[in-house]
């Protein structure tokens, strides 16, 4: 796979239109790997204009942010965003929603000032603009349920892309009890992903994935990484045959890319 | 002389009680005064809208249809019987009976007074199905552990209030009938009675002075009723009545995800990276974070006094959800009872907080609370007024990392490994191309 670094492009004289944040778990996730490569094919498909920062990109500061470590979480908004301006980057795209909060929300008053896209909205108006076609495919008439994820839905008010991407692969959508505004959390924000629980009676992703069980759909959508993790370690305690999927990943499937 | 003592009696009783109203509402102004200074003056347009939206049209309420609508009703029902709230006081202060009866067309008239007694039914009935969810229904959100004693007792003493209130407007209304009807000296013709001529057959019995008695009384406890219930707020989750007002007006217009970057330690990163760009005359920071009532900012205090304890956030949050230790309700009613003890500590100690050693953080919120949140945002959406319990739990989560360094254990291996090699997890910054060139 071949991926324009953003350096290796500066020293030829070339800027890309988007930055392509991969953040931490794109990299280094074995799951999210699959979402990252999934969506680098759709971005070559549509012939877009992008590159990554490749080893010059660094953890946004978000979990350490959520956990209370403001020292911490602006030491790294305040380095990335040197690296970002140094290649007078105007547009993100990100398939984390927590990096996307966090550079959209939370960069501009450290002086970082950027267009800030997560995927499901950029490859919606992809769709949108024929950039590239969808015809159904493997995902045609199956039922799909969408887990929202609290820092793209509650945190951004983004629930419709999605969605709406989901309907375009001609597939059945299925709301969960909780969906929305009012959607349960899969249990990783707020630094949850990198500790043990507290005490309590039920881990809040077995809670998730029994509603997700509930539609009785065979696919659960998602779009965060976290929630990915979350929603699959769910849904195989549960013992269930339900495929956890991101958004890109259904389209890559879809388009065979 | 003798026909103007209830008058008198009347319009001083009316004079102390909103008098001793007005002075605890300027207590509270003052303890809500106490918090850190945030900005929420700006966007008066958009503020003011959410105000009318979520407040006073009650958008938020019917996101649960049946409590919504109940107490839509109730909110209706409490600002069109307080028009006749208008007519009884100028009644008790001048004499008159059924004042606006003389001025408004009779048919006008009859119609409002019609529409109260509608109101005071449909309230009374539905307050009757609140306190059955509450006492037989038994609805899980009631009966939390923050729920027991006094929150408990509260609740039902509102109802019961209004139960009793309802009931003596329209015995009132009833006897009131019954007077007109006998041609009762003063008491002419005036309004329109569809629900109260149902109650006539109780009292038509008895002879005309004993129920001229009767009007009286049920006039005079309905009035003294509403000034006691109305001083009975302060001391009350009731407080919403009023406060949901403010509440929504300062509440947040950011995204819920845009958590404050604090300005403090702006200016020492700044310090760190680019000393040039920091303020050279900045005040030494006492504290970060808030461990105690004080550090917090005043809307997150007056969050604390607008919470009617309905917990829809509680019912809402994930951890709670799960059987963790945290509520988000807990949190706003744990602040609200700190901040009564520190203001009464304040008012003893002449203006200022002597150390009682006691605070929020650990007496009151335990760090297993703080910890079992996730940031979700799901109980700042349910809340029907808008209040924020996240930012105070970010808040002294702050305060345990930066300044008690007491962080959750597993957090701080993922905190060290972000500032050594970029990322939450043990992997070397110059591994972050390796998934390239992976199949």
């Amino acid at each position: 796979m071949k991926v324009p670094i953003i350096s290796d492009m500066k020293l030829k004289g070339e800027s890309p239109e988007y930055l392509f944040w991969i953040g931490c778990a794109g990299s280094f996730d074995d799951r999210s790997k699959k979402v990252t490569k999934a969506f680098i094919k759709i971005l070559n498909k549509a012939d877009i204009s992008y590159a990554i920062l490749g080893k010059e990109e660094s953890c946004t500061g978000d979990p350490a942010k959520r956990s209370g470590n403001e020292f911490l979480f602006q030491m790294k908004a305040i380095s990335n965003i040197e690296i970002l301006n140094s290649y007078h980057i105007k547009k993100i795209i990100t398939t984390c929603p927590h990096c996307f909060n966090t550079i959209k929300n939370e960069y501009p008053e450290l002086g970082g000032n950027y267009e800030v896209i997560h995927h499901t909205t950029f490859i919606n108006n992809l769709i949108k603009n024929n950039k590239i076609s969808i015809s159904g495919g493997f995902y045609k008439g199956k039922k799909i349920t969408y887990h929202d994820p609290c820092y793209l839905g509650r945190a951004n008010g983004i629930y419709q892309a999605p969605r709406e991407v989901i309907k375009k692969l001609d597939a059945e959508l299925v709301e969960m009890k909780s969906c929305k505004s009012k959607s349960l959390c899969c249990g990783a924000g707020g630094a949850q992903m990198f500790k043990e629980p507290e005490k309590g009676n039920q881990d809040i992703n077995i809670k998730r994935s029994e509603e997700a069980i509930n539609t009785t759909s065979k696919i659960v959508a998602v779009s965060c990484p976290f929630c990915n993790t979350m929603m699959n370690d769910g849904v195989t305690v549960k013992q269930k045959e339900i495929d956890v999927v991101d958004i890109a990943q259904m389209i890559e499937k879809a388009e065979d890319l | 002389m003798i026909n103007i003592i209830p008058n008198i009696i009347f319009t001083l009783i009316l004079i102390i009680s909103v008098g001793f109203f007005i002075r605890n509402i300027k207590k509270l102004i003052t303890v809500i005064k106490l918090g850190k200074a945030v900005n929420r003056f700006d966007n008066p347009g958009k503020r003011l809208t959410n105000m009318i939206r979520i407040a006073l049209g009650q958008s938020k309420m019917v996101s649960k249809p049946v409590s919504g609508m109940l107490h839509v009703i109730v909110y209706i029902g409490f600002i069109i019987i307080n028009i006749e709230l208008l007519e009884i006081l100028i009644d008790g202060i001048t004499g008159s009976h059924r004042f606006f009866s003389k001025y408004f067309n009779v048919s006008f008239y009859n119609f409002l007074i019609a529409s109260f007694e509608v109101f005071a039914l449909l309230v009374l009935v539905s307050v009757i199905l609140f306190w059955s969810r509450r006492n037989l229904v038994k609805i899980k959100r009631f009966f939390s552990s923050e729920m027991k004693g006094w929150p408990k007792f509260d609740a039902d003493n509102i109802l019961y209030f209004e139960i009793v209130l309802m009931l003596l407007f329209l015995s009132m209304n009833a006897t009131d009938l019954i007077l007109q009807e006998r041609n009762f000296e003063g008491y002419y013709k005036a309004g329109s009675f569809p629900v109260s001529s149902f109650l006539v057959p109780i009292f038509n019995s008895f002879d005309t002075s004993t129920v001229y008695m009767f009007e009286r009384v049920f006039w005079w406890l309905h009035i003294t009723g509403i000034l006691l219930f109305l001083n009975y707020l302060y001391y009350s989750k009731h407080l919403h009545i009023l406060l949901a007002f403010p509440n929504t007006y300062f509440s947040n217009l950011e995204d819920k995800g845009k958590f404050n970057v604090l300005e403090s330690v702006k200016n020492e990163v700044l310090l760190m990276f680019y000393p040039e760009k920091a303020s050279q005359n900045s005040t030494n920071v006492e504290k970060f974070g808030a461990s105690d009532v004080l550090d917090l900012n005043w809307v997150q205090l007056m969050n604390a006094y607008s919470c009617t304890e309905c917990g829809r956030c509680t019912s809402e949050c994930p951890a709670n959800l799960t059987g963790k230790k945290l509520s988000p309700r807990k949190i706003m009613m744990d602040t609200r009872d700190r901040l009564e003890k520190v203001s009464k500590n304040i008012s003893n100690n002449n203006g200022k907080f002597i150390d009682d050693g006691d605070r929020l953080l650990d007496n009151y919120i335990s760090k297993e609370e703080l910890w079992a949140c996730t940031s979700c945002n799901a109980c700042v959406e349910a809340c029907p007024i808008d209040i924020d319990p996240l930012s105070i739990i970010m808040d002294m989560r702050q305060y345990l990392i930066m300044e008690e360094s007491s962080a959750h254990p597993d957090l701080n291996n993922m905190m060290s490994n972000i500032e050594n090699n970029g990322a939450p997890w043990p992997y070397n910054q110059q591994d972050r191309e390796l998934w390239i060139q992976e199949n």
